[in-house]
């Protein structure tokens, strides 16, 4: 069985991000970028998968600009066996990102499309859900537990859900996006980057897969969350109601 | 008082082999200390959020913030040492006409006598040295300082200037009951000039707070040390603090441009220059960059910043044997050159310690353990450049057998948590037990042969680990012990000061020498400078009241 990871390149967890002055987006020159900590997550658990003799392959893809590469070149050094990369500039919003999915996965296909949750960039967490509506697939998201029965091809996963656990039992091929608890992603190491240096990464054109870019969104304005406010002291319990009558406006 | 909270402590007995029992006197030995669950804490009076660690209490850097269960820990007066020491009888005792003028000048807030908060103050951060002062003054301005010390030059009242509390060698806090003067009120950053990067703070600003700060105007502090969520940058000029990017920068004596600084006997010294070069007379703040208190009060820096190059790179590597790792270090200072910004090393001792004590830390080389382990950082400022270069490097030193495995950090996470592991060593040791701890400059090649002497020499009685910057040929060589045992002090020293010497290295690379190895300095230094040092002692403090009983010889500070 093949595995299809999809990663995505996003400012670096750690930096302090700022918005650019003319608030179109996210400052992103010259900022420290990496993969998804949940697509790491998401390409852990398909390695895994791999090393226990339920899959063959685990074909990392990325889609965005010419940089992505550096990205699939991370995963290819955490173990992946080979990296697809779809060259697109300009935005490109999670419906966008699902269709030429489900162009690659018509092309490749795998047995399961494993995916983070959602990016940090943006927090749409819909790239998953979208892509598995497309394909018609099941889906098992915010995943914190997946087993895979090969015999059956059945794929039993833990979700994390507002109300606790749900678990759900999905016949193969199915759509998993990934949740924090599933796993600690394994550090690339010395020699999986050198054998990383002769795995192949495939280029491809969205315009190849006959996919079209198009979005009905448009991104208006990006700003900053107001600053928080000092909070205050009140001295009795009449001026509290006060405040929260008139000025918090919550009564 | 929010502060009160955060020096939070509580005294209660408990039975445990290590504690004396019920009736023990909380000024001797034990007193079981109410911490966080990780043991250590760092007090933070100022809050700062870089990843929701502070609080603005005692910050408990494994575990966030706030107090778990009560640990007991050994806390004895180290070594044979204080008990030698006789508090210096020309120093007069404070009183209460003393205590009113101090409110005057500083303000009542200012001047602590709270029990509590003084017990902290009173103990350093190893929990090995402990004074009895019975007041703490926080000034907010130089002036206030100037007032103070000039006040108690002319009472004799003996001083302990403190910063974050968290030197290594009792430097910080008193030996009696000397006024604690604490600069923590005195955070703030003066100017900053975005385009030749020169920094000009108050002495009390903690280090990470100016990294942060710095970070947002695009450059570096040119020093980083594990203590940076605590020590203030007035502490670190006054002791020369190394740290983990000396290999890059350099050190303080060529970072700092100017200081401010209080003499014993209040005169303010005006050298706080921002300029780069500057020849006109005898380089003054020299003398108090790595004084440890002893020449006057710091109370402003002006330090030169680097800017912040964006490519950062961490590996984390394997190497079966010391030469391997100094081979190692010779190679990357050839082939990675002008990138290279750090070149630490550890031990398998060292790495098991970090696992077995501290959370969140996980192995990044699983599963097996290496003899050696090296942590090489590289700053530059074009990613790809960089990272193809490290990785050359790193791949040709596995091919030549120098590396037997290693990982390279993906992301900034990935790399905070490997220099979580070095930086946490000696965290790590503090929750193990008691221990033994010595910083000293050797050769390189010879480094190690020490650590494998003393591990020979003490056998199963103790844990012996070595770390430190390999990049300065600065060894931390610890030995951890379940407690403290001077049979066992008897078997490391003079024996570790005696060997550093024969090989002419420094008893004391970047801790400087405090309370702990004020009588050790002849094994590093010629008895003709150390007459120097405590002529000009003399001359610049002649009551000695500036942190007494430390840096220089007890036989040449009393006379």
């Amino acid at each position: 069985m093949k595995i299809m990871v999809a990663v995505k390149r996003v400012v670096d967890y750690a930096v302090k991000i700022r918005v650019k002055p003319d608030k179109t987006g996210l400052e992103t020159h010259n900022v420290k970028m990496s993969m998804n900590p949940f697509c790491e997550i998401a390409l852990e658990e398909a390695l895994r998968i791999k090393e226990s003799g339920l899959a063959l392959e685990v074909v990392a893809v990325s889609m965005g600009p010419a940089q992505c590469v550096d990205t699939l070149r991370t995963g290819l050094a955490m173990g992946a066996d080979r990296g697809i990369h779809v060259e697109a500039t300009g935005a490109l919003y999670p419906l966008s990102v699902a269709k030429l999915l489900k162009a690659l996965v018509e092309v490749e296909n795998p047995g399961l499309l494993i995916l983070g949750k959602q990016a940090i960039d943006d927090d749409c967490n819909q790239t998953g859900q979208m892509v598995a509506g497309l394909l018609g697939w099941p889906q098992g998201t915010f995943a914190s537990k997946v087993v895979l029965d090969k015999e059956n091809q059945v794929a039993t996963v833990d979700r994390e859900v507002d109300g606790g656990l749900e678990t759900l039992s999905l016949d193969l091929p199915a759509v998993i996006t990934t949740d924090l608890r599933l796993n600690q992603p394994r550090y690339a190491t010395l020699p999986n980057i050198m054998k990383a240096k002769s795995k192949v990464i495939k280029k491809l054109t969205p315009q190849e897969l006959k996919v079209e870019i198009r979005s009905d969104l448009e991104v208006v304005q990006v700003t900053e969350p107001p600053k928080r406010k000092a909070g205050v002291i009140v001295s009795s319990v009449d001026e509290l109601i006060d405040k929260l009558k008139n000025e918090a406006h919550v009564i | 008082m929010e502060r009160l909270k955060a020096a939070r402590r509580l005294i209660h007995y408990s039975s445990s082999k290590f504690l004396l029992g019920p009736r023990s006197n909380p000024t001797s030995a034990e007193h079981p200390l109410r911490l966080s669950s990780s043991g250590v804490c760092y007090w933070c009076p100022y809050i700062a959020d870089k990843k929701g660690r502070f609080g603005g209490t005692l910050w408990d850097p494994t575990a966030g913030t706030g107090l778990g269960k009560t640990i007991r820990i050994q806390n004895r007066l180290f070594g044979s040492l204080a008990a030698t020491i006789q508090r210096n009888p020309s120093f007069s005792t404070l009183n209460s006409d003393d205590i009113s003028y101090f409110k005057g000048v500083l303000g009542e807030k200012n001047v602590i006598q709270d029990e509590d908060w003084l017990l902290s103050a009173n103990t350093d951060w190893m929990r090995k040295y402990n004074g009895s002062s019975k007041l703490l003054l926080q000034p907010r301005r130089t002036e206030e300082v100037s007032r103070v010390l000039k006040y108690c030059n002319s009472r004799s009242l003996a001083v302990v200037p403190q910063g974050g509390n968290t030197g290594l060698v009792g430097g910080s806090v008193p030996v009696f009951d000397e006024v604690i003067i604490n600069m923590a009120s005195m955070k703030n950053v003066v100017s900053f000039d975005k385009v030749s990067g020169i920094l000009v703070c108050e002495a009390g600003c903690i280090l990470e707070n100016l990294i942060s700060f710095l970070d947002n105007q695009g450059f570096v502090m040119p020093l980083d040390l594990g203590a940076k969520g605590s020590c203030q940058i007035g502490g670190n000029v006054s002791t020369n603090a190394g740290g983990l990017r000396l290999v890059r920068y350099g050190s303080l004596h060529g970072n700092v441009l100017g200081i401010e600084v209080v003499l014993a006997n209040g005169d303010v010294l005006d050298m706080l220059g921002t300029l780069r070069k500057d020849n006109t007379g005898y380089d003054l703040k020299h003398l108090f960059i790595g004084s440890e208190g002893s020449l006057g009060i710091i109370t402003k820096v002006s330090i030169l910043t680097p800017p912040k190059l964006s490519s950062v790179n961490l590996a984390f590597l394997a190497c079966k044997d010391y030469s391997s790792c100094q081979k190692l270090l010779l190679e990357a200072k050839r082939r990675l050159g002008e990138v290279l910004s750090a070149f630490e090393f550890l031990d398998n001792q060292s790495l098991d310690l970090v696992l077995n004590h501290l959370e969140g830390v996980r192995n990044p080389l699983p599963p097996s353990m290496h003899n050696f382990y090296a942590l090489i950082e590289t700053t530059g400022s074009d990613e790809s450049y960089d990272k193809e270069k490290l990785e050359a490097f790193l791949l040709r030193s596995m091919e030549g057998g120098l590396i037997s495995d290693g990982v390279l950090a993906q992301d900034i996470n990935q790399a905070s948590s490997f220099w979580r592991i070095r930086e946490g060593v000696a965290e790590a040791l503090m929750k193990a037990g008691a221990v033994y701890k010595y910083d000293l400059s050797l050769p390189v090649e010879k480094m190690y042969n020490l650590v494998e002497e003393m591990r020979i020499r003490l056998g199963d009685s103790s844990k012996v680990i070595g770390y430190g910057h390999l990049g300065d040929g600065n060894l931390h060589l610890n030995i951890s012990t379940p407690q403290y045992d001077d049979m066992i002090l008897a078997q490391i020293e003079p024996f570790v000061y005696e060997w550093t010497s024969k090989h002419r290295g420094s008893i004391s690379a970047e801790h400087g020498l405090g309370l702990m190895k004020a009588n050790k300095i002849f094994y590093s230094k010629s008895r003709e400078s150390v007459q120097l040092m405590a002529s000009i002692k003399k001359l610049m403090d002649p009551n000695g009241i500036l942190n007494p009983y430390k840096v220089l010889p007890h036989s040449l500070s009393y006379s």
